[in-house]
């Protein structure tokens, strides 16, 4: 019989849990559910008690590791304490969001268990059998895997299920020891990008997709990439969309440098980028194919502005695509959207 | 005062990724058709790995800079011709299977017991390179897991800046949630770095550096150890390229005006 531990680590608060992490509950719950199985959940924090009062009404047994040591996300203190977890729990199936605090060490704390990980999971699947989803080749193959090795972990891609809301209150957690090992590692803090403004944001409805077409000749024969800065700034700012780019257009300006300034390679979706999950996208400027389609995998409604109408990205990949200047379309489309603000 | 840094880096072959690609089933497993015909690139956030590398090598006088590469030798040979161009290192070729589908598992331990049997390794100097993600599997699993069998508990991934400082700690900057990158001071070597992209651009062509690399390189691929792969318990019950193909409706004639109104309205809309 299988017995299932979902991991989870709280926030930069250092006593909420991560929406990824609530995730990870929620996908627990259900596949606990689906094969009658006991479920843990063990949560890694600062103060993990105020962390699992969102969980008390989720009916699993709460193992809890706290402390200042876990305030930070390191490998040597995080997969310690997950290892500790996973040894309490005694699970046969380990779920875990796939964040980067857990993406750095569930791979060792699987090894050090003698276990398996299989990572990017989509979906959960199965009665008899676990089945897990997951992409190959940047999001060009989809599988269906199994293992019939113990323990499994498996990381959960953010936005693959619903966000667990039970209802708060004291929870009933056993505090675990662990025991560290010499840290060498100290985290200083988050850095974000020195040029311009926070442009990447996750939890966006809608991505915006820039492409090199901004900083081509326009029909006056020159370019207008400052006017077109403006432009995306302007869009990112009245409607709070997370900013995505080609590789292209971050490449233009070489040496980290780009062409517009607030772009770097975090922006960057596709082959050797990102692959964000939102609601909605909004591409402009993008005459690529494979890449942008790759890219833009996990979002749901596609709408474009290009000028090719012949693009091969488009057909059959976009909902609709407005064959237009981006120019004026924006320009008028920023005016309407501030309009609506006021 | 420079260190002497001994960097490994960790780095597959993929289809270039401007390939169609279609599943087949083979005897061993799910495989690509044509798999061994496709044009093959080192994997990119590998190579960032290896120009970052080669980099911080080149600073610090002394350093050493291995390639170690697990693909089918022919392919490797291949691939080799081009990238023996931009960089000096000494290759450590693998000669197995080529793909996104076989277990990381065991091509972490292929790779570990090859790193740790290195001729004139100091494993106290040991930086460990590799990209964070493969361009095949994609698992970000394989880097951490040679670690891991190596002892090295210093490990970061999402890699974009390392700075090496004269007492031998770095400071290293990794991708995080929301754009932003984590700041973390380690003591020093040993370590494992999982890049991404970095901040270098790919080096021009040197046929100098190619030829000094090609007369270690092409020995390397004739002793080349043959690596094989356990599945690990590992099977796949489909293996699939995605069906789903939207009806694009392609509007042709309206004004700057009427796109825009029609966007706020979809913008707006649940």
């Amino acid at each position: 019989m299988e017995s299932i531990l979902v991991l989870t680590h709280a926030d930069e608060s250092g006593s909420a849990l991560t929406k990824a992490s609530l995730e990870a509950v929620t996908a627990g719950i259900d596949l606990a559910s689906r094969l009658s199985a006991p479920l843990t959940i063990g949560i890694i924090a600062a103060d993990a008690a105020t962390a699992a009062s969102s969980l008390p009404s989720s009916g699993a047994r709460l193992l809890a590791i706290s402390g200042e040591a876990f305030a930070q996300a390191r490998y040597a203190s995080d997969a310690a304490a997950a290892e500790a977890l996973c040894r309490a729990a005694s699970a046969t199936i380990v779920l875990a969001p796939g964040t980067s605090r857990f993406a750095r060490i569930a791979a060792g704390v699987a090894h050090r268990l003698g276990g398996f990980v299989d990572t990017h999971i989509t979906a959960l699947s199965g009665t008899d059998n676990i089945e897990a989803s997951r992409w190959f080749y940047r999001q060009r193959i989809e599988a269906v895997l199994s293992r019939g090795a113990r323990p499994w972990f498996l990381l959960l891609d953010a936005g693959t299920h619903a966000t667990y809301a039970g209802e708060p209150g004291p929870a009933q957690i056993e505090n675990i020891s662990v025991e560290l090992p010499a840290l060498r590692t100290t985290v200083s803090g988050f850095r974000a990008p020195t040029q311009g403004a926070q442009t990447i944001r996750p939890d966006a409805k809608i991505l915006f997709v820039a492409g090199a077409g901004w900083t081509k000749k326009q029909p006056d024969g020159q370019a207008h990439v400052a006017e077109a800065g403006e432009l995306i700034l302007g869009f990112l700012h009245a409607t709070s969309a997370s900013l995505g780019s080609s590789k292209s257009l971050v490449d233009q300006g070489g040496e980290g440098n780009s062409v517009l300034p607030f772009l770097t390679h975090l922006n960057q979706i596709g082959q050797t980028g990102a692959t964000p999950r939102h609601a909605k996208g909004l591409s402009t400027c993008c005459h690529g194919e494979e890449p942008h389609v790759v890219g833009w995998r996990f979002i749901g409604s596609r709408r474009a502005i290009s000028l090719d109408p012949n693009c091969g990205w488009t057909r059959g990949k976009a909902d609709v695509v407005y064959v237009a200047d981006a120019f004026p379309v924006m320009a008028k489309l920023n005016a309407l959207l501030e309009a609506a603000k006021t | 005062m420079a260190n002497v840094l001994h960097i490994v880096v960790c780095a597959g072959i993929v289809p270039d990724p401007l390939q169609t690609l279609e599943p087949i089933t083979t005897p061993t497993g799910p495989g690509l058709k044509n798999e061994m015909v496709l044009p093959a690139v080192l994997d990119p956030w590998a190579a960032s790995a290896l120009y970052e590398a080669a980099a911080l090598a080149s600073k610090n006088p002394g350093s050493k800079l291995w390639l170690v590469s697990l693909g089918p030798k022919a392919k490797l040979q291949q691939v080799m011709m081009t990238v023996a161009q931009k960089v000096a290192f000494e290759l450590v070729p693998l000669d197995g299977p080529i793909g996104g589908f076989p277990d990381a598992h065991s091509t972490a331990a292929v790779l570990a017991e090859t790193i740790a049997a290195l001729p004139g390794l100091d494993r106290e100097k040991l930086l460990l390179f590799g990209g964070w993600e493969s361009a095949t599997r994609g698992a970000g699993v394989t880097l951490q897991l040679v670690g891991e069998r190596l002892g090295i508990t210093d490990q970061f991934q999402g890699v974009d800046q390392i700075d090496l400082r004269d007492d031998g700690s770095f400071e290293v900057l990794e991708r995080v949630e929301g754009g932003k990158h984590q700041v973390s001071i380690c003591a020093g070597a040993p370590a494992v770095l999982g890049w991404a992209t970095g901040n270098l651009a790919e080096p021009r062509n040197n046929p100098q550096v190619g030829m000094a690399n090609m007369r270690t390189i092409m020995p390397a691929l004739a002793k080349a150890k043959v690596a094989k792969l356990e599945a690990n318990g590992l099977s796949y019950s489909s293996v699939s390229l995605p069906k789903q193909q939207r009806t694009t409706r392609v509007v042709k004639d309206m004004t700057p005006d009427q796109i825009a109104a029609e966007l706020v309205e979809w913008i707006g809309a649940e």
